[in-house]
């Protein structure tokens, strides 16, 4: 694997703002900030892709480029098939650290074989090769696969292409509660509700999302399994139920219920059974977030008088405060990495996400909107999705955990929030 | 037990309005609809519909009990004591009426975590729900419940708006 650092050598990039616009995307994305030092890796057009309806090379490009680490040498319109080695001597005069290479081939029944090749230019050598079997019309999933390979190779962190986000549209007094490809192609409406619905959360194997809608005049638990639409009501005692989360292994859910008093945290079975009181206190207790081995749950109490971010093994005992600078810091998510943790502080600007090293406690704001809400982790830690608000209008947002690149994400004439990145693909 | 006519007429119509009530075999029987124009015709009971004469005092502007809800301080949970007499006279209908539920919707400014607003917005719900029990109400008729910052009254950022935001519904069973 290469080492990002020597590869980063000549490149002095400033701050670009880059707008890429996905085809028939309904969510844009748009850079607003890139990485200082981006690698350059060149995506040669594949050769025999003319046979197909719609490009996957464009797919590869944009996904590298929209992720803000890697800067794209123009090769031009001549395919470069995978078959034989590419010039080495040329590429590295054109500046391109990498080069991806690709052949389509017609295979069995109206499908297509896709052959790439990755290679490091400076040491002449072969990173990676795939094959992938397509479908005309999965053109994007499979430009998705190879981007994520591109990633993983030159970053060493996994690719999150192919992964899929969820988030609540508000139009009118309508909510869609919608499912889309990462680069907001393909939205889908898993539930659409004239009474509200928040905090979407994905179960680790990415077939179902917990939310709390308030379809019954109140709010309740739902689970809803993706491919069937089929929900089941997790949580609906007297009272709310909110703040759904889920256990790593998919197991049991977290919720907040109100049915012996204030805000309280409990676990439940996903089908609703089970209910367990995880926490006493006699204060608000909400936003519950497991870490990623399981072990804590983050989440915010106004015990100390004002709400701030505390954690509690999973096998119970005492809580412990986690944040302490300020009167204002809620909704933790702990990294997948276990590195980290993201949450929303009350700064001088407004409500802003930031993030914390679990280990030293040093913490840093991340972005420089003031109306941030519900940050969200993506499976490689990289990146984090936020709900924020541009122009009186609530978008999508997404920051680097190192706070250098910045992502905007909106719906035009509607409002976009509570989004929840899902997990890798299996 | 025996009630004179008139009163189980009143407390059969109030039964019909009540959607979570277990004895939903009685409300058949209690609607009075003259519209249906067959004998033999089966009337439809639409539980959600509030009816009957004990109800009319709900709706008539007039009357305290058509009002429904109490504002609340910024951070405050706290009954204001201009908001008593009605939180009293709801309190007061509630008792004379054991059978009749009543759902109280909390709700909180926008600023800050949804979340974290639905748990403010139950404490206001909550308290209220309280009040009414000291006042004689039943734990069984009132269910507390939040809606957070996902239903404001007033979409402006101003603190009029926002003060109009942090306040609790009072709803009768078919009212929401």
């Amino acid at each position: 694997m290469m080492k990002l650092t020597d590869l980063f050598r000549f490149l002095l990039i400033a701050l670009l703002t880059v707008v890429v616009t996905p085809a028939r995307a309904q969510l844009s994305i748009e850079i607003t900030g890139a990485g200082a030092n981006r690698f350059p890796v060149a995506v040669a057009v594949m050769d025999g892709e003319a046979q197909l309806p719609r490009s996957v090379t464009e797919v590869v490009r944009g996904d590298l480029e929209r992720s803000g680490l890697f800067s794209l040498v123009e090769m031009g319109p001549r395919p470069m098939g995978e078959s034989v080695p590419p010039d080495f001597a040329y590429l590295r005069t054109r500046g391109a650290d990498a080069i991806a290479v690709g052949t389509v081939v017609p295979a069995q029944s109206g499908k297509y074989e896709v052959r790439v090749r990755l290679y490091d230019t400076r040491q002449e050598a072969q990173l990676d090769a795939l094959t992938l079997t397509m479908t005309p019309a999965q053109y994007r999933a499979t430009g998705h696969r190879i981007a994520d390979v591109i990633y993983e190779r030159i970053t060493g962190l996994k690719g999150v292409f192919s992964t899929q986000i969820a988030y609540v549209v508000k139009s009118g007094n309508q909510y869609k509660l919608q499912i889309a490809d990462s680069d907001g192609a393909n939205p889908q409406t898993a539930l659409a509700s004239n009474e509200p619905i928040i905090s979407p959360s994905w179960s680790p194997d990415g077939s179902r999302l917990a939310y709390v809608s308030f379809e019954a005049k109140k709010p309740v638990v739902y689970v809803h399994t993706l491919a069937t639409g089929l929900r089941a009501v997790a949580a609906n005692f007297k009272g709310s139920n909110s703040a759904p989360a889920w256990s790593p292994d998919g197991n049991r859910l977290a919720v907040v219920l109100t049915k012996d008093g204030l805000s309280q945290l409990y676990t439940v079975n996903p089908d609703g059974s089970g209910v367990t009181r995880l926490a006493s206190s006699s204060s608000i207790d909400t936003e519950p977030a497991f870490s990623h081995d399981g072990k804590w749950i983050y989440f915010t109490s106004d015990r100390g008088g004002s709400p701030q971010i505390y954690r509690i093994s999973t096998q119970g005992g005492r809580a412990e405060r986690v944040t302490f600078e300020g009167s204002y810091n809620v909704t933790p998510r702990p990294s997948p990495d276990g590195q980290t943790m993201s949450y929303i502080a009350r700064t001088a600007n407004g409500f802003q996400v930031a993030i914390m090293d679990v280990a030293t406690r040093q913490f840093a704001v991340l972005t420089d909107t003031g109306r941030d809400e519900s940050p969200s982790f993506a499976p490689n830690s990289r990146m984090i999705l936020y709900a924020t608000e541009i122009g009186g209008r609530g978008v999508l947002a997404a920051v680097s955990s190192d706070g250098r690149i910045k992502q905007r994400l909106s719906v035009q004439a509607a409002d976009v929030r509570e989004p929840a990145w899902g997990p890798l693909p299996r | 037990m025996r009630y004179p006519l008139a009163a189980s007429m009143l407390a059969l119509s109030l039964l019909a309005g009540c959607s979570s009530t277990p004895m939903s075999s009685d409300q058949g029987a209690a609607v009075e609809d003259r519209s249906a124009s067959s004998a033999g015709s089966i009337p439809t009971v639409r539980p959600d519909q509030p009816q009957g004469a004990g109800l009319a005092a709900l709706r008539d502007p007039n009357n305290i009990l058509s009002k429904r809800s109490v504002m609340f301080d910024y951070d405050s949970f706290t009954i204001r004591g201009e908001f008593m007499p009605l939180v009293e006279a709801h309190a007061r209908f509630l008792v004379a009426n054991p059978q009749m539920k009543m759902l109280i919707q909390g709700s909180a400014d926008e600023r800050g975590s949804r979340e974290y607003n639905l748990a403010l917005g139950q404490k206001r719900s909550d308290a209220i729900k309280k009040a009414l029990m000291l006042l004689g109400a039943q734990e069984t008729q009132i269910e507390s419940v939040s809606l957070g910052e996902e239903k404001p009254r007033c979409t402006e950022r101003t603190e009029a708006c926002y003060a109009e935001n942090r306040r609790g519904e009072m709803l009768y069973a078919g009212e929401f």
